[in-house]
C-alpha cells in the first residue's frame, strides 16, 4: 500500500509540472496585466512600476520568469499579491481552510444524505416518495449551482429570512469562537451545503438505487434469502455493502464538481473560500494569486482522488494495489 | 435490404418507445425553432430601452372581459411611489386595456435569413402602450423577447463546442489509440493535465485571455474556443479506448492487409463504427458546455452585451435586493433548466436505443 501511494506520488509530479507550464502559458496570453492597470493611475508613475517590475524579475524573458515562478513554488512561496500587497501564500492559507471545510463537510453531508435516499427509492420504486426524490434529482443534475443558489437566497427572502450570503452574520465575523457564533454559522451553512451538494446528491442517490437493484437480482441474494437469513441481514449486509464500492470510485470522479461548485458557490454567496478570491484576482490580473490557486485546485483535486483510492481498497478487500 | 433487420430502423423503433427521449426531443426541436425564429417571434428588439418602464413586473394577460371571452388583451401598467419607503411598483391602470395585436410591423428592423423585416408575430402599438409578457430589466428592455433571442445564442454555444472537441477529441484520441508509442503517451497526458484542473477555475481563467476590447461577436467565438479546448479532453479518452478494443478487429486488419492509409481507417473504417457511441457521448456532453457558457456570462466572463444569453440575463438577478424585488428577472434560469434536463433526457433514451445487446 505504501508503495502504491509513493508511486502515484511521483507519477504526479511530471503532472503537475506539465499543469504548471499549461497554467503559466494561460496567464501570459492573458492581455495587459495588474502593472499595466497600474500605470492608468495618474499617481503612480511609469519609474514606480519599472521598478517594480525589475523586483519581480517581469523584464525578464517568459522562460527565466516561469523557472522563478517554479522554484519560488518549491520552496513553498507562490509569489507576491500586487493587489493585496502581500505574499500569496499567507492570503491562500486563509482561505483553504474554509474551502476544504466546506468541501468536506459538503462531501460528508451529501454521502450520509444520498446513500438512504438510494436504498429508499431502490426498495419502493414506484411510490409517490420516491417519484418526488427523482424529480428532485433531476432538478439537481440539470440547474447550474448558481441558480440553485439564486433559487434558494430567493426563497430565504421571501419569507422574512435575512441570513443570506457570508458565513456569519456581520456581529460575529471578527468575534472569537463562541456558541453563539458556532449557531449563527449553521443558520447560514446550509445554503452553501445544498448548493454545492445538491448535483452529488443527485447523482450518488440514482447510482446507489441503480447498483443496488443490481445486486439484489444476483444468485447470492437468492441464496442468501434461501437459506432464510433476516431481510434486514441481506439487504444490509449483502446487498448494501457490496451496492457502495462502485460509489467510492464515483465520488473521486465527483471531485472536480465539487470544487466547482464550491468556487462558484463561492462567488454568489460571497464565503471566505478561495472563490471569490480567484474570480477578483482573475478581473484584476493579479496573476500570482490567479496561478497559485489554479495550481491549488489541481494538487486538491490530486489529494482527493488518492484517498478515495485509498479508501476503496480499504472498503473492498478484493481490491489490492500492487 | 430488409426494413425490419435495418439497425437504424431498430434503433429508431426502441428510441420512440422511450417517452422521455421522445418528449425531449420534441422540446429541443420547438426550442431551436424559437431560437431560429426569434426576432420574429419576440415583440421588441434585443437592445431596445424603455426608460419610463424599469423593472416593469410581467403583464397578465386578460381572456375575459365583464365574464365574456374577449380577444387578448393587457392592462398598462402605473408606477407608483411608496411614500415611506420610495420603493416604486407597478399597479394595473384599468382605465387603459390595449389590445394585443398579431401580425404588427414596428420597432427597428431586425435580420432574419439576410432580409431586414420589422415584423413581429405580436405585440402593442407604441402609440397605445407597451406589452412586457416577462417583464423588464434595469434598461426597461422587455426580459422575454432578451431570453428568447438570448437561447440563440446560449443553445447554439453548446452545439457548436461539442463540434469543435469532436473533431479534436476524434482525432487525437484515434491517432493516440491506434499508433500508440510516443504519441500516445504524448496525447495521453495532455489530456491528463486538462482534466486534472477544475473546470470552472480553468474555464474562468482561460475566458480573460479574451481580450476586453472585442466586440461581442468575437467574444461569443472565443467563448466556444474556451468550452472547447477543455471538453476535447475527455472525448480524446474516450474514443482512444474504444479504439484500442476496435484495432484488432478483423476489418481493420483486411484494411491494413489491402494498404488502406492510417488516415482513411481512422476515419472510414473506425470512427464509423463508433458513431452511434460518438452520438451518444456528444448528447450527453452538451449540458456542460451550457452549463458551463451559462456560469461564466453569470460572472460577467463570458458573451458580453450587446448580445445576450440566459447565463448574462441572470447576472441582473445576482445581487439580493432586485432578487427579492424583481424575481421574474429569474426566468431564463426555468430555461437552462429545460434544455439541461432535456439534452440529458434525449441522451439516455439515445443510449438505450443505440444499444445493439438489447433486442427487440
Amino acid at each position: 500500500m505504501t508503495t502504491f501511494i509513493l508511486r502515484r506520488i511521483l507519477v504526479a509530479v511530471p503532472t503537475l509540472l506539465l499543469i504548471s507550464v499549461l497554467v503559466f502559458g494561460v496567464i501570459q496570453l492573458q492581455p495587459g496585466g495588474f502593472l499595466e492597470n497600474m500605470l492608468e493611475d495618474p499617481r503612480v508613475s511609469r519609474e514606480t512600476v519599472e521598478n517594480i517590475r525589475r523586483q519581480y524579475l517581469l523584464d525578464q524573458p517568459v522562460w527565466a520568469q516561469y523557472l522563478h515562478w517554479l522554484g519560488g513554488i518549491v520552496r513553498g512561496d507562490f509569489g507576491f499579491s500586487f493587489l493585496n500587497s502581500r505574499p500569496v501564500s499567507e492570503l491562500i492559507w486563509e482561505r483553504m481552510g474554509w474551502t476544504v471545510f466546506l468541501a468536506a463537510l459538503t462531501i460528508l453531508a451529501t454521502w450520509v444524505i444520498a446513500i438512504p435516499l438510494g436504498i429508499y427509492t431502490a426498495l419502493n420504486r414506484y411510490g409517490p416518495t420516491s417519484t418526488a426524490l427523482n424529480f428532485v434529482g433531476y432538478f439537481g443534475l440539470a440547474t447550474p449551482d448558481f441558480l440553485v443558489a439564486l433559487l434558494l437566497i430567493y426563497l430565504v427572502l421571501i419569507s422574512g429570512g435575512t441570513t443570506v450570503g457570508g458565513l456569519f452574520s456581520p456581529q460575529y465575523i471578527d468575534a472569537p469562537w463562541s456558541w453563539a457564533k458556532f449557531q449563527d454559522m449553521l443558520g447560514h451553512l446550509w445554503i452553501p451545503l445544498i448548493v454545492i451538494g445538491l448535483d452529488g446528491t443527485a447523482t450518488i442517490m440514482r447510482q446507489m438505487r441503480a447498483n443496488l437493484l443490481d445486486v439484489l437480482n444476483q444468485d447470492y441474494i437468492r441464496t442468501a434469502r434461501a437459506k432464510g437469513l433476516a431481510e434486514r441481514v441481506v439487504l444490509w449486509k449483502h446487498a448494501v455493502r457490496n451496492a457502495i464500492n462502485p460509489l467510492i470510485s464515483l465520488a473521486g470522479l465527483q471531485l472536480p464538481t465539487l470544487i466547482s461548485s464550491t468556487i462558484i458557490a463561492s462567488i454568489v454567496l460571497s464565503l471566505p473560500t478561495i472563490g471569490p478570491f480567484l474570480y477578483d484576482s482573475l478581473l484584476n490580473k493579479d496573476q500570482y494569486v490567479v496561478m497559485a490557486l489554479l495550481m491549488l485546485s489541481a494538487v486538491l483535486l490530486m489529494v482527493g482522488n488518492l484517498l478515495a483510492d485509498i479508501l476503496l481498497a480499504w472498503v473492498d478487500p478484493r481490491i489490492r494495489y500492487e | 435490404m430488409d426494413k425490419r433487420n435495418n439497425p437504424l430502423y431498430l434503433a429508431w423503433r426502441r428510441f420512440l418507445r422511450s417517452k422521455p427521449g421522445v418528449i425531449s426531443g420534441v422540446v429541443l426541436i420547438v426550442l431551436y425553432g424559437v431560437a431560429l425564429f426569434a426576432g420574429f417571434l419576440a415583440p421588441y428588439n434585443l437592445t431596445v430601452q424603455h426608460p419610463d418602464a424599469i423593472y416593469q413586473p410581467p403583464q397578465r394577460i386578460h381572456f375575459f372581459r365583464d365574464g365574456r371571452p374577449v380577444r387578448p388583451y393587457v392592462y398598462q401598467l402605473k408606477r407608483e411611489r411608496d411614500p415611506v419607503t420610495f420603493i416604486s411598483s407597478y399597479r394595473e391602470d384599468p382605465s387603459r386595456p390595449t389590445l394585443i395585436r398579431f401580425f404588427i410591423a414596428q420597432g427597428e428592423p431586425y435580420r432574419f435569413f439576410g432580409l431586414k423585416t420589422n415584423w413581429h408575430l405580436f405585440g402593442v402599438p407604441e402609440s397605445e402602450g407597451y406589452f412586457f409578457p416577462l417583464g423588464t430589466d434595469q434598461f426597461g428592455r422587455c426580459l422575454f423577447s432578451r431570453i428568447l433571442v438570448g437561447s440563440q445564442v446560449s443553445l447554439t454555444v453548446g452545439v457548436i463546442g461539442v463540434l469543435i472537441s469532436f473533431v479534436i477529441g476524434i482525432l487525437l484520441g484515434g491517432i493516440s489509440g491506434y499508433f500508440g508509442g510516443w504519441i500516445d503517451t504524448l496525447i495521453q497526458r495532455t489530456t491528463e493535465v486538462l482534466l486534472s484542473i477544475p473546470r470552472l477555475p480553468i474555464l474562468m481563467a482561460l475566458s480573460t485571455v479574451i481580450p476586453a476590447s472585442w466586440p461581442s461577436t468575437y467574444v461569443y467565438l472565443g467563448i466556444i474556443g474556451v468550452l472547447s479546448f477543455i471538453g476535447w479532453a475527455g472525448l480524446a479518452r474516450v474514443v482512444r479506448g474504444q479504439v484500442l478494443a476496435l484495432r484488432e478487429v478483423d476489418y481493420v486488419t483486411a484494411a491494413v492487409a489491402q494498404g488502406a492509409s492510417n488516415l482513411r481507417i481512422i476515419l472510414r473504417h473506425i470512427v464509423p463504427n463508433l458513431s452511434s457511441y460518438l452520438i451518444v457521448t456528444a448528447t450527453l456532453a452538451l449540458p456542460g458546455y451550457i452549463i458551463g457558457e451559462s456560469a461564466l456570462s453569470f460572472l460577467g466572463l463570458g458573451i458580453k452585451e450587446p448580445m445576450a444569453s440566459w447565463g448574462l440575463l441572470l447576472k441582473d438577478a445576482q445581487n439580493f435586493q432586485s432578487l427579492s424585488l424583481y424575481p421574474w428577472l429569474l426566468t431564463p434560469g426555468i430555461l437552462i433548466f429545460i434544455s439541461v434536463l432535456a439534452y440529458n433526457f434525449l441522451g439516455d433514451a439515445l443510449r438505450d436505443a443505440a444499444d445493439v445487446r438489447q433486442r427487440d
